[in-house]
């Protein structure tokens, strides 16, 4: 199989959706509202940041320039990153930390079903080890949206505006240019189009459960994988990359 | 050198750095031993992704092998076919339940829409043996596994789940 740049951008979309998403979640550690809570959010964030390792390892060989995943992880800007919007967002509550989870774990586990069967071996391999864990993130923010959603007055209404906040970002998901175009007819991975219905049947009846109300479509478009972030992986990144940035090289 | 059948009676005995009652071959992580000129070829396949006991087991076994005369020792990871709960050993289970943790059992996480309809089943307490259990939380001091607590005897357990 010779390497595209649309192979190696692809497996970088998926680096870095579970690299930032491990780093934002790992920003609860120590600050979750109970401890159950604040070592489940450390374990899914190591899960994540486990995932990208893979990934990003498996990027840079495809790549070919000798970047490992650390190079990959701590070295890049934020216009080289290609994760979703949505996995740059802060946290701000628990509310809108489970909901998130929840909308991007369903993703996770339709992505890696899929990519059971990609053409690209070592990428079916990690989907394989990634889906059971998926599978378990999205068990965990699902049975969080339904508590908080049919909770009290003050959590459904936070568990709303979560919703309310992260919804648009979630079209991003299956926004496609000819790199998704160049993946699909390769069999590297599937077509977007495909997975929206799908994830939308699975997404819908939770939100449903939990009394929440699902936001029309609007306009409003993110286009992080596509390398244009909001103003939040910036921050995010100055603070991961803070080490490697002063100590070029360092290890221990 | 150590032949394959040696190599193997060594694993036997290396401890899993995080359950430490029981060994890296009854964790099924350790799927192939090979001898070759001068040393041994191990492939291991790691439990989650995430797992920061990984690295750790690598060096133990690098370790444990050329502590017994194996010479050069490498350990080669291999992801697929993905690790399972179950390739860990029937007795490793009993090992599990008597050191306080009830062992994998039933079916992996299904995720998707059925989360909100999901009835953990009635876990036996590693303990006491009693069903009254209830789930505090789907991740323990661990990802692999879930934090439990028994209604019966109050004491809280953990749960190794099933991947």
């Amino acid at each position: 199989m010779t390497t595209t740049p649309a192979h190696i951008e692809y497996v970088t979309r998926l680096g870095d959706n579970a690299l930032i998403l491990g780093q934002r979640m790992s920003e609860w550690c120590g600050h979750a509202p109970v401890l159950e809570e604040d070592m489940a959010l450390a374990n899914m964030s190591l899960d994540l940041i486990g995932q990208a390792r893979m990934l990003l390892t498996h990027a840079g060989k495809l790549e070919g320039k000798g970047r490992d995943e650390d190079q990959l992880a701590f070295l890049r800007t934020e216009m080289h990153y290609r994760n979703l919007t949505l996995c740059e967002l802060p946290n701000v509550d628990f509310g809108r930390t489970m909901v998130r989870n929840f909308l991007f774990a369903s993703l996770q586990v339709l992505l890696w079903e899929r990519l059971l069967a990609s053409s690209d071996t070592e990428l079916a391999a990690i989907a394989a080890k990634s889906l059971k864990e998926a599978r378990y993130h999205a068990q965990h923010a699902g049975d969080w949206v339904v508590r908080l959603g049919d909770g009290t007055a003050e959590s459904h209404e936070r568990a709303q505006a979560a919703l309310d906040y992260l919804w648009p970002y979630t079209a991003e998901f299956f926004a496609a240019n000819p790199t998704d175009e160049a993946i699909a007819a390769a069999g590297i991975g599937p077509a977007w189009s495909e997975l929206e219905a799908a994830w939308e049947a699975v997404v819908v009846p939770v939100l449903n459960e939990a009394t929440l109300t699902v936001p029309a479509r609007t306009p409003f478009k993110s286009y992080g994988k596509f390398g244009r972030h909001s103003e939040h992986l910036g921050h995010l990144l100055s603070e991961m990359q803070y080490l490697q940035r002063t100590y070029p090289g360092a290890q221990w | 050198m150590l032949t394959e059948t040696q190599a193997w009676d060594v694993l036997h005995a290396v401890p899993d750095p995080e359950i430490p009652v029981i060994s890296v071959t009854e964790l099924g992580i350790v799927r192939e031993v090979h001898a070759r000129d001068g040393g041994l070829h191990i492939v291991v396949t790691p439990t989650y992704s995430g797992c920061p006991a990984t690295e750790v087991i690598a060096q133990s076994i690098r370790d444990a092998l050329v502590a017994a005369g194996a010479g050069e020792v490498d350990v080669e990871t291999r992801l697929a076919p993905a690790w399972t709960t179950a390739w860990i050993t029937e007795p490793a289970k009993e090992k599990l339940r008597a050191y306080g943790i009830a062992p994998p059992s039933g079916d992996a996480a299904v995720g998707g829409a059925q989360p909100i309809r999901f009835v953990p089943r009635k876990l036996a307490c590693p303990r006491c043996g009693s069903t009254d259990t209830t789930r505090l939380s789907q991740f323990g001091s661990t990802a692999c596994k879930a934090l439990y607590r028994c209604q019966s005897c109050l004491e809280p357990f953990e749960y190794f789940k099933p991947i």
